[in-house]
């Protein structure tokens, strides 16, 4: 069968026409071609889509350059508009998520690693995988019911009395606003930091807490000193990877942070993200300024994602290659 | 035991202790999310809710039937864009991928899956409502689409790439080409995988919202054909959370419950599917 | 060399695809299969009509069972915006297109834009004290100072000063307005901006603007949510929204210098002047109106419809429904707490839905 030598055989192949025909018929180049056609629509996609954000946003940023980054004016009637209080708002809000993420993260993959029986840390992991399957929705459903007053009513006027001196509890306790939205993401991002940090510590080689021990150490203190450093870049990246999440969360945030495109120093304040502002504003951008402009801050969200997964993929790589066997 | 020890020992138990504590109270919230839904929602879940159209603004009553058939169709188009594309860019990038080129479009398909939702509507707007002057299930099924494909090629790569070689080798020695050797040998011994893979892949992008808030948009009534605006189980339930009226709040949680049903049977019955398989191959 | 071919077929793809998503013209009305049996309108906009356009859009379907009108209260921004685009049949805003905005109609679609007001509304001043269940009196001082963000308590004395007897809380006033583009936010700020020439110069009016303080809440939906729930906040809501949620709102003082509810006839007394100067093109403002009884945060809502309808049986449709809105419609109104159309206004508009060819 010539099919079967010509598909076997090395890189033959010549251009000529007559074996074209031959190599069509063969199901090897026909299967080729068409899963490199899809692999490629890929590419085509994300370029448009790349292309779609930037011609998009031309208008803003010829007419405001960088000066978009530094003003916190966001003002339809006069057509001016800065995305300052947006990208204060993404930020505190995800930093907000992360300081209470990532303890509870973190603790909860190091006993699912560490200490957990092997039956009960896989039920646990699976059950936490289950809570990362979770609608944003109905993250932002359970938030305007149950976290926003109990937010309202115990928490935020236990913090003023306590710790109403400093400027970030300051102000109306309004159930809306940062700490809110950033609790709510906290308990969106905390499975991807538990999955993946619990990967990454399973993977530190058993020698290394058996070092420790042999040493004198405590449980505790193996795990803390010798075991936790060995896998950081992991978790590093795994903090990332939750970060990520946290910047493009639309939903459960526009429901939870009170809409106000201000910067305050309160965290008790309500505030805006970058995504929620798209989703409320963008069906109705009347001019074309408008609507462009949020176009652009669509474009910032992208890139800033865009570094963000980056940075996390190579961290989460290097803890692979380095806590594998062939280290 | 000297004094320091002895605080080790205590530090030792108090972090551990704490580590577990984290733990529970993590697992607990799943519960506790669930619990919540089951008992408000489960309430409101009546043969209504299932079969009637929504009433007039203010009017109690009424249920969420073509947000649901919306949601199925806007599913079915994803699937029909997503699946496909996916699974055989996956296939291409196990089987057929030279170095360079599956360097790039892996980063690609990593690219694409971190770019939030919010930004693939605005995407499906420019490319598919403003050009076709209308809002659609279409547009809506694209934009959902798009985000279905970098899950797809990754766990289509991984499965495919989980085949043992020795299978490859042995259709091989008896003569199939690569194609056959892929289509009736190496698919079908991780087509549980994949199949788990799509499974997950729609639960995922069921739940999405922000894409359709321009694209799908919303309807009041049935939405006949792929070219009009359709109603969807997220879209309404972000409506009705958002607004005053306490009947839709109880259509809301009942909604969402609905939702959360059925991510939560995609996920868990792709884990049973991939348990079994994995205890069947250590047989 | 199989790669060479693959890798240049790929090239290839992208200048065609941009070539194809180019070619598509922006001007031609796309061809629509026409469902067989349903006509199928789609329209969006304003959120302050809301009750009543649903109540209208069912009945309406329950009489003509061959029209399904989609109608999606996206915001009077969001009206304006997609009837632009053209990815509507018909806008529905409560502030109507600015010039700016109407030129802006005729350069995309190449026909004009006809305002049809279908209701009289009013914005009302709903709010949430726990000590106080029935009516506050405000001033347009305090309304506009409240939304300013200089009075900051609700027993401020311009507050007080008009509310003597009632126990006012020294609690902070946690102010609500809207996060989206609103028809209704236009009404309020244009009746501040007449009322406040510090409002006038600070903000301005329009369906978006740069508000002083304040949580966002979307839609008319979204700004009683959030006043409902909030304790010490004030919205502005139409009328309808607080009645259906009982939720307490206040009188406002009107030009005549009487405190004024927002009621039926204060909402058609406020529209009586310019029903009788109205101008071709229905575009009107009827906030502080002259008169004793006028309600002074009162206004119509329009629809949005374009003067040039391609497609025959959706000309047929949206027309039909116009002439049945002016007549059997118009009972439907008072039962939501809409003030009917005057009769010179209807009269008015009956000869203007000729203009839609």
């Amino acid at each position: 069968m010539s099919s079967a030598a010509s598909a076997t055989g090395p890189a033959m192949s010549s251009w000529a026409p007559r074996t074209l025909l031959r190599r069509l018929r063969n199901g090897d180049e026909i299967a080729h071609l068409i899963t490199l056609i899809c692999a490629s629509s890929i590419l085509l996609v994300t370029s448009m889509l790349v292309y779609q954000l930037w011609v998009n946003s031309r208008l803003p940023r010829h007419e405001f350059g960088w000066h978009f980054f530094a003003t916190s004016v966001w003002d339809p009637v006069f057509e001016h508009f800065g995305a300052l209080p947006f990208i204060y708002g993404t930020v505190v809000t995800s930093f907000l998520a992360l300081l209470i993420a990532v303890p509870f993260g973190l603790g909860a993959a190091i006993f699912l690693s560490e200490l957990a029986p092997r039956k009960l840390s896989d039920t646990f992991a699976f059950a936490i995988d289950l809570l990362a399957a979770v609608p944003s929705v109905i993250y932002g459903l359970l938030g305007i019911f149950i976290i926003v007053p109990i937010m309202r009513t115990v928490v935020e006027p236990a913090l003023k009395k306590t710790l109403g001196f400093l400027p970030f509890f300051q102000g109306p306790a309004y159930g809306v606003g940062f700490l809110t939205a950033g609790v709510v993401l906290a308990i969106m991002i905390v499975p991807f930091i538990i999955s993946v940090s619990r990967e990454v510590l399973l993977v530190v080689p058993q020698d290394q807490r058996e070092a420790a021990m042999a040493l004198g150490a405590t449980r505790w203190e193996s795990t803390w000193k010798v075991v936790v450093p060995y896998a950081r870049a992991g978790i590093l990246g795994s903090v990332f990877l939750a970060l990520a999440r946290a910047l493009g969360e639309t939903m459960a945030v526009t429901m939870v942070i009170g809409n106000d495109p201000k910067i305050s120093a309160s965290f008790l304040a309500p505030g805006y993200t970058i995504a929620a502002v798209i989703a409320n504003e963008f069906t109705e951008a009347t001019g074309d300024l408008y609507l462009q402009s949020l176009v652009e801050l669509g474009l910032v969200l992208f890139l800033l994602t865009f570094v963000l997964n980056g940075l996390a993929r190579i961290l989460i790589v290097a803890t692979q290659q380095r806590g594998g066997p062939a280290h | 035991m000297s004094m320091r020890t002895a605080w080790r020992k205590t530090v030792n138990v108090v972090m551990l202790s704490l580590t577990g504590a984290c733990a529970l109270v993590t697992v607990s919230v799943l519960f506790f999310i669930l619990g919540y839904l089951v008992v408000h929602g489960g309430a409101s879940i009546n043969w209504d809710f299932f079969t009637k159209l929504p009433k007039p603004v203010g009017e109690t009553g009424g249920g969420m039937a073509n947000a649901i058939v919306g949601s199925g169709k806007l599913l079915l188009v994803a699937s029909l864009i997503g699946i496909p594309i996916g699974t055989l860019a996956g296939i291409y990038l196990a089987e057929f991928g030279g170095r360079g080129y599956s360097f790039i479009v892996r980063y690609t398909t990593d690219l694409l899956n971190g770019v939030p939702s919010i930004v693939i509507g605005i995407f499906a707007y420019s490319l598919i409502v403003l050009r076709t002057k209308q809002f659609s299930t279409l547009a809506g099924g694209f934009a959902l689409g798009i985000m279905m494909i970098p899950i797809s090629v990754r766990t289509t790569e991984e499965f495919l790439r989980a085949v043992p070689t020795s299978l490859r080798e042995a259709a091989m020695a008896l003569g199939a080409n690569k194609w056959k050797t892929i289509s009736t040998v190496v698919i079908p011994a991780a087509i549980q995988g994949i199949i788990t893979g799509i499974m997950l892949d729609i639960a995922r992008v069921a739940g999405e919202t922000a894409p359709l808030l321009f694209t799908a948009f919303s309807n009041r009534f049935w939405s006949p054909g792929w070219n009009q605006p359709t109603a969807s189980l997220p879209v309404v339930i972000y409506t009705y959370a958002i607004a005053p009226y306490d009947d839709w709040h109880r259509q809301a949680w009942a909604a969402g419950l609905v939702l959360l049903g059925l991510v939560l049977v995609a996920n868990i019955g792709a884990r049973v599917i991939l348990a079994r398989r994995a205890a069947f191959l250590k047989a | 060399m199989k790669k060479t071919l693959a890798l240049f077929i790929v090239t290839l793809l992208f200048p065609l695809t941009a070539l194809v998503l180019r070619a598509k013209p922006a001007h031609v009305a796309p061809t629509r299969t026409p469902v067989p049996d349903t006509v199928l309108i789609n329209g969006a906009g304003a959120t302050f009509p809301n009750p009543m356009y649903s109540k209208w859009f069912d009945e309406y379907r329950k009489v003509h069972t061959d029209v399904q009108i989609n109608y999606q209260p996206i915001g009077s921004g969001g009206g304006i915006r997609q009837i632009i685009a053209g990815t509507v049949d018909f806008g529905a805003s409560d502030g109507p297109m600015t010039d700016e905005q109407v030129k802006q109609f005729k350069d995309a679609r190449g026909a004009n834009i006809l305002h049809f007001p279908t209701v009289l509304g009013a914005d009302v001043p709903t709010y949430n004290i726990a000590s106080v269940k029935g009516e506050l009196n405000f001033t347009p001082k305090a309304l506009a100072g409240i939304y300013l963000g200089t009075i900051k308590k609700w027993n401020d004395p311009e507050i007080a000063g008009a509310n003597k007897g009632v126990a006012l809380p020294g609690d902070d006033i946690v102010v609500v307005h809207r996060s989206d583009g609103s028809g209704t936010s236009y009404i309020w700020t244009d009746y501040l901006s007449k009322v406040s020439e510090d409002w006038k110069n600070k903000v301005g009016k329009g369906t978006s603007v740069n508000w002083p303080v304040g949580l966002g809440g979307k839609g008319n939906e979204g700004v009683t949510g959030l006043v409902k729930q909030t304790p010490n906040s004030i919205g502005y809501v139409e009328l309808i929204y607080a009645i259906q949620n009982n939720i307490p709102y206040g009188r406002v003082r009107n030009s005549a210098g009487v405190f004024a509810k927002a009621n039926l006839n204060g909402v058609s007394t406020a529209a009586a002047e310019a029903a009788k100067s109205m101008p071709d093109d229905f575009r009107v403002s009827i906030t502080d109106a002259p008169g004793k009884d006028a309600y002074p945060i009162s206004s119509f809502t329009w629809l949005l419809i374009p003067d040039r309808i391609a497609d025959a049986t959706k000309k047929k449709a949206i027309t039909d429904f116009l002439r049945w809105m002016l007549t059997d419609g118009q009972k439907d109104c008072e039962g939501l707490s809409y003030a009917k159309l005057p009769k010179e206004v209807v009269a008015k508009e009956m000869k203007a839905i000729s203009q839609i060819q």
